[in-house]
């Protein structure tokens, strides 16, 4: 089973984000970079398909040179191997472009089983995982939380509004994670060491024979003009009263009488 | 030339999902400031009926795709047949509603068709010929701008943000012949948990519990929602202690959500819990500790124990309804 997991380095959910002067970028001096949470399940599940099937679970990541970071707490994990794709001219690229440059990377890898986050958590795009997989005419089945490999194919429980739908795909295939498919495990620290030593490969757009003016800012088909910070919600008032009940009764009555919601 | 605004209208079991009515109603906004038609179109099987309700919201024009292999959405399925109507249509503009299914087909269709998509927008402008989107990104620490290129120029709206306006039409249903393609997954069952309650992103009141809910029992939580005709929602500690399913969690691995009223009892306000539903109309919070974060968000905050104050707040909602 050839397992390749889409990984993005992304800023740490906590951190502070400030728009850069470009006003279409964020500073990243200060920001702590992590491996997008959800694709910290996304590794996690291809180790446990490896572990019950055999096989191979190779990280694929486009990204600049800090991403080397996160691709190596993969192969902590247990990965096996990276690959980066590190080219300046896909930075201010759109998901589109990003996927065009996996789907590229994806025809050099042999694959039969991808894994990817259900977003992530820096541009919360939800579109980078069935971009590559439309461009590589595989199935994919979107925000899983429980698979299981049989016979060339996966079957998959999909969450929806409301519920779960079953589905079955044919391998080669992607998947997504989604919150509550697996607990990740950490990097041990023999994992740690072991992980400097796995081979982490990078190329760039040549080698991969893609023309930068379609993957890169100038192919973007979706362009960030300018980024803001949202209206800063006013912290509002306290409900007094001497009592809960009267406390109660005040909310009501602002919620009736103020806000006019109920 | 492309033309037109065409809007792909989510129904399920033969009813139409409530984004469907929003992404129609912005769909004729978008429409009329280009000067264009509106057609919707209606996957499914047995769903001839419903399609002429589209014209409520303000289509011209809607396309019915009726076909026992679209009974239930697969990717596939979907994706092959919405790219062939837009193939043949030539629309300038296509929306879908950013539901769990809509994110999955409409990136997918993108990418198919080689065209631009901004993901999960809360609002829609256009400029000129271009079409401009609002979307949170970072948790909705930031607003993006972002213009689409490409045709059609695509948006998925984020479910319960946009304003559903009824414009009577009497839409033309054309029932058209789809073209299912190749298709590589297949639907084994539906589990259908929440029946009777409805989905957090369609919900236009939540009242949510975390950790100092101290423990499973969210009964007081799930009257006070009855009451309100809401439903209940989670933070990540009261899902992880097990006390409430994955689908009520709400934040950054969570759900997004954008209720008309959201009222958070016993949930501090971590940032990744905010990302998931700061953009509500109206924040209540519920929390013993005056120096909550919570606090910071929300429109009206009540400093007690919510063991006292929530089954209070039932009751005066239950006098109210007599
Ligand atoms: C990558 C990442 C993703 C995350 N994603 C999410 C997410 O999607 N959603 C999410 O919610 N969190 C998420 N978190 C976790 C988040 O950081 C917080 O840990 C979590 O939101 C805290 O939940 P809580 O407010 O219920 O619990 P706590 O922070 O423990 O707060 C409990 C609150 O209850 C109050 N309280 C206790 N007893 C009572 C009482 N009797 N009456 C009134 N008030 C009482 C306390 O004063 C306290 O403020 C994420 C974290 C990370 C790192
Ligand atoms: N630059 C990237 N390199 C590798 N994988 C990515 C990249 N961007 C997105 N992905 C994958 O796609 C998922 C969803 O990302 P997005 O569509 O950007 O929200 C992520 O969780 C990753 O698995």
């Amino acid at each position: 089973m050839e397992i390749v997991v889409l990984l993005k380095q992304v800023p740490d959910t906590e951190t502070l984000i400030q728009i850069a002067e470009d006003r279409t970028s964020i500073k990243t001096q200060d920001v702590k970079w992590v491996m997008n949470p959800y694709d910290e399940f996304a590794v996690e599940e291809a180790l446990r398909i490896k572990e019950a099937q055999g096989g191979k679970v190779t990280i694929l990541s486009v990204g600049p040179e800090r991403a080397v970071e996160a691709i190596r707490t993969a192969l902590a994990m247990g990965a096996d191997e990276g690959i980066l794709i590190d080219d300046p001219s896909t930075e201010g690229g759109d998901a589109l472009g990003t996927a065009k440059v996996l789907a590229q990377a994806l025809k050099e890898t042999p694959h039969d089983l991808l894994v990817a986050g259900q977003r992530a958590v820096d541009d919360d795009g939800y579109q980078v995982p069935a971009a590559v997989a439309a461009l590589l005419g595989i199935p994919q089945v979107s925000m899983v939380i429980k698979e299981e490999v049989r016979e060339g194919k996966i079957v998959c429980e999909r969450t929806i509004e409301g519920g779960t739908l079953v589905v079955e795909a044919e391998l080669p295939a992607l998947f997504t994670t989604q919150k509550g498919i697996n607990e990740p495990r950490y990097a041990s620290l023999p994992g740690i060491m072991k992980a400097k030593k796995k081979p982490l490969a990078k190329k760039n757009l040549d080698d991969l024979g893609l023309d930068p003016s379609e993957v890169g800012k100038g192919g973007a088909k979706c362009r960030v003009m300018t980024l803001s910070l949202p209206p800063e919600r006013s912290p509002g008032k306290i409900v007094e009263g001497e009592t809960p009940e009267a406390k109660a009764a005040e909310l009501v009555r602002l919620l009736r009488e103020e806000a006019k919601i109920i | 030339m492309a033309q037109g605004v065409l809007v792909v209208a989510e129904q399920v079991g033969g009813a139409f999902r409530k984004i469907a009515y929003e992404a129609v109603s912005e769909g004729r906004r978008v429409a009329d400031t280009l000067g264009e038609s509106l057609t919707g179109v209606v996957l499914g099987s047995g769903i001839e009926a419903i399609a002429p309700e589209l014209g409520k919201y303000g289509a011209d024009k809607v396309l019915v795709g009726d076909d026992p292999a679209l009974a239930d959405y697969t990717t596939d399925a979907y994706a092959n047949v919405v790219c062939d109507i837009v193939r043949k249509s030539d629309p300038k503009v296509l929306l879908l509603g950013a539901s769990m299914g809509g994110k999955d087909l409409s990136a997918r269709v993108a990418a198919h068709l080689d065209t631009g998509l901004a993901m999960d927008c809360v609002s829609l402008r256009v400029d000129g010929d271009a079409l401009i989107a609002t979307r949170p990104m970072f948790g909705g620490k930031v607003l993006a701008e972002v213009s689409v290129q490409g045709t059609p120029q695509i948006a998925a709206i984020r479910p319960n943000v946009m304003e559903v306006v009824e414009a009577e039409r009497a839409a033309d249903v054309e029932k058209i012949s789809v073209n299912i393609g190749v298709v590589k997954t297949r639907l084994l069952e539906k589990r259908v948990e929440t029946a009777a309650k409805m989905d957090l992103t369609e919900a236009d009141i939540i009242v949510s519990g975390g950790r100092g809910m101290g423990g499973p029992d969210f009964s007081l939580l799930e009257e006070l929602a009855e009451v309100l005709g809401g439903t209940v929602g989670a933070s990540r500690s009261a899902v992880d202690e097990g006390w409430r399913p994955q689908s009520d969690q709400v934040g950054q691995t969570g759900k997004v959500v954008s209720p008309g009223l959201y009222i958070a009892c016993g949930i501090s306000g971590a940032i990744q819990h905010l990302a998931g539903m700061g953009t509500s109309k109206y924040i209540v919070a519920i929390n013993k500790d005056p120096e909550a974060p919570i606090f910071k968000k929300a429109d009206y905050g009540i400093v007690e124990d919510l063991f006292n104050v929530v089954p209070a707040l039932t009751a005066q909602f239950r006098k109210l309804e007599r």
